[in-house]
């Protein structure tokens, strides 16, 4: 088991390291002129390949940012971030575009494109300046697609997708761009919970068929305590853990980042609990009950609209 | 059917569109490679139509047989004239005029994703007008002067050369200075109003000349508000053609980041796409070619707008690759139509190019867009 967390080494040393995301002493956040207001502070992890990652936390606690961060799409404050140990965030973009696959917040609209349009556009980083696909590109677009099982949404537009569906193709796109590293911001937000667990599924089932490193924020925290292989927690007052969501769970630091004075998580249900049980039954809209073999399905049989 | 069957049945080695439309698609989704190849021989073979017409249809009737005459330089010298020197170039400018400012629109659409969104709103063409607002109110003085190296002090007044001149000048100041304000914006929304902004304050410094003047002046900057393709002359063609043809070359090179574009600046930069130096290209290659057909023709409204919109609805994709060849027939099928419209068959008037365009134009594409079943019609990503 990888991802135990707190790593060390020199601060952009490029060795031959672990597989996957390391990050060394990051500290990411927002620069205006000359002045820095840092939002996460020396951060060090891993996310191995293979495994399916998750990075928790509260409201404002960072995760956007970190993730934003390695997409290339914020500059980094100080620190370094290696994938398969070379320097991430030195990447020239086309380079990143060609390792690192990105699904944002973002709904975009697409104009008049289908869905297999917006797939190809992930071998953006792969064509030539006239961006005309090739067969081996064509093929890798088909594989993307299937991955994530949106054969049936290839041939329709964007536009008239639900945000499931969307969101499927989006990361079809990214898989098109054939990545090591999948960064998705909260990839689950606008979706019901039967297409959670169905696009979480898929998540982990990618990183294993694929031996990708995948990195999801999300705050559906009790869905991805189930699934991931590995946690990052941020707590919101800046402090950050890492661990399989049992060692998490168990050490108390998930209670220590979410407990509000109504709800305490349970470490051995791995779900919250009103604390105090004379009021009932926990309201069902805060704890969505999923059951283990809803997951397991989910996992085995991605669901496709065939 | 399997996602692995359609993958396998598309022909290898195609553009990749060339799989048949799924029939249980209700006609909604992306036309198959042919269809939009169809649609750009077709729309190729109208252009060519509409440019015949367009020389050979004019205020002054002449048969077919003598237009055919004039132009090989046989046949009545005063009809000759008429043809080779007033209408080629009419319609050459014409067509000129649709093809530039559609695909100058369709850039700034996608740039902004923003179906409203024309070439106009970078401020080219306020800073075209306060170019010719200096010259006319100036007259032959030292700002016409230098404004055009003193080719406008010819005729005692205000000379064609002259307004070309200082409109050019305008509306390279201006995209200068939009330039130099989008270095400080990450935001491409931020532009946009930037833009707006920038060219409302020049469109208010314009009105201000034109109160302080005497009216018979300010006339004259009404004319050139109107906009026209009369007055451009065959010697003009090289100039007007070459710029526009260079910027639509532009155009095309862009195809590529413009698709990654439709997805939004933060998706496009994590697919690899340097986003500033795409927005600075789209911004020089759409005012060059805005900023140049304002400086012969006048500001032209509606062509930018609309163009880009009935091309969508041709070719059924927002792929640039298909779109902008698309856009460029449609603006020069468009500009010709305007130009055949402006000068009625037999009547011997003529119509200002800005009320054609917006008066007869603007109905048709109203009544296109609603009639059309694809309500995505009006989307541009």
């Amino acid at each position: 088991m990888s991802g135990l967390g707190r790593m060390s080494g020199g601060p952009g040393a490029r060795r031959p390291g672990p597989g996957g995301l390391v990050l060394d002493g990051l500290t990411v956040g927002h620069r205006r002129g000359r002045r820095t207001r840092p939002v996460l502070e020396g951060l060090c992890a891993h996310a191995a390949r293979g495994e399916l990652t998750v990075l928790i936390g509260p409201n404002g606690s960072g995760k956007s940012t970190l993730l934003r961060t390695l997409a290339g799409l914020l500059p980094p404050l100080r620190g370094a971030a290696l994938l398969d140990g070379d320097d991430l965030l030195g990447l020239a973009a086309p380079e990143r575009a060609r390792r690192v696959g990105v699904v944002l917040t973002d709904r975009p609209d697409g104009g008049l494109l289908t869905g297999r349009d917006v797939v190809a556009l992930g071998r953006y980083p792969h064509t030539g300046a006239t961006g005309a696909l090739r067969p081996q590109d064509h093929a890798c677009v088909d594989e993307a697609i299937d991955a994530v099982g949106a054969g049936g949404l290839a041939e329709r537009r964007l536009q008239e997708l639900s945000d499931g569906e969307r969101q499927r193709l989006l990361v079809a796109r990214a898989l098109a761009q054939r990545p090591s590293l999948l960064l998705l911001d909260e990839p689950s937000a606008f979706l019901d919970v039967s297409a959670r667990v169905a696009l979480l599924g898929v998540l982990r089932r990618l990183s294993r068929e694929q031996d990708l490193c995948v990195l999801i924020s999300t705050h559906d925290l009790e869905l991805a305590l189930r699934l991931a292989d590995t946690a990052w927690l941020l707590d919101g007052d800046g402090a950050f853990d890492t661990g399989s969501p049992a060692e998490l769970a168990g050490s108390g630091a998930i209670g220590r980042a979410f407990d509000t004075e109504e709800l305490a998580f349970d470490p051995d249900a791995g779900v919250f609990r009103l604390r105090d049980a004379g009021d009932g039954a926990a309201p069902p809209d805060r704890v969505p009950e999923i059951t283990r073999s809803a997951v397991v399905d989910a996992d085995a049989a991605p669901p496709g609209h065939r | 059917m399997t996602g692995t069957l359609r993958g396998a049945a598309r022909g290898r080695g195609n553009d990749g569109r060339a799989n048949p439309p799924d029939p249980a698609d209700g006609g909604a989704g992306d036309r198959s490679g042919r269809t939009v190849a169809a649609v750009l021989l077709g729309l190729l073979a109208a252009v060519a139509v509409a440019f015949a017409l367009a020389v050979a249809l004019g205020s002054v009737t002449i048969p077919p047989a003598e237009t055919v005459r004039s132009l090989l330089g046989a046949g009545d010298p005063r009809l000759g004239v008429l043809v080779r020197d007033v209408r080629v170039p009419r319609a050459a400018a014409a067509a000129l005029v649709g093809a530039g400012l559609g695909a100058a629109g369709l850039l700034t659409q996608t740039l902004f994703r923003n179906p409203l969104a024309e070439p106009y709103v970078l401020g080219v063409s306020a800073g075209a007008g306060l170019g010719v607002a200096l010259y006319v109110t100036a007259g032959t003085g030292a700002v016409a002067a230098f404004a055009t190296g003193g080719l406008g002090a010819a005729q005692g007044g205000v000379s064609r050369l002259g307004s070309v001149g200082a409109a050019a000048l305008g509306a390279a100041i201006l995209l200068g200075l939009v330039l130099l304000l989008s270095r400080w914006t990450r935001s491409t929304v931020t532009l946009l109003v930037v833009g707006v902004m920038v060219g409302s304050v020049v469109t208010s410094v314009v009105s201000l000349l034109l109160v302080w003047t005497d009216p018979r002046t300010a006339q004259q900057y009404l004319v050139w508000g109107l906009g026209s393709v009369d007055g451009v002359a065959l010697a003009d063609l090289p100039v007007l053609g070459g710029i526009v043809v260079a910027g639509l070359l532009g155009v095309a090179l862009l195809a590529k980041p413009l698709d990654a574009l439709l997805l939004g600046d933060d998706y496009a930069a994590t697919m690899g796409v340097d986003v500033a130096r795409v927005r600075g290209g789209v911004l020089v290659v759409a005012a060059v070619l805005a900023g140049t057909v304002t400086a012969f023709c006048g500001p032209v409204g509606f062509l930018g707008i609309a163009v880009p919109h009935l091309a969508r609805l041709a070719v059924g994709t927002s792929r640039h690759r298909v779109l902008v060849p698309a856009t460029v027939l449609t603006g020069a099928l468009v500009g010709l139509g305007c130009a055949i419209v402006g000068h009625p068959p037999g009547t011997g008037t003529v119509l200002p190019l800005n009320v054609v365009t917006s008066l007869v134009g603007a109905p048709v594409v109203i009544v296109v867009l609603l009639r059309s079943r694809r309500l995505a019609a009006g989307s541009v990503g």
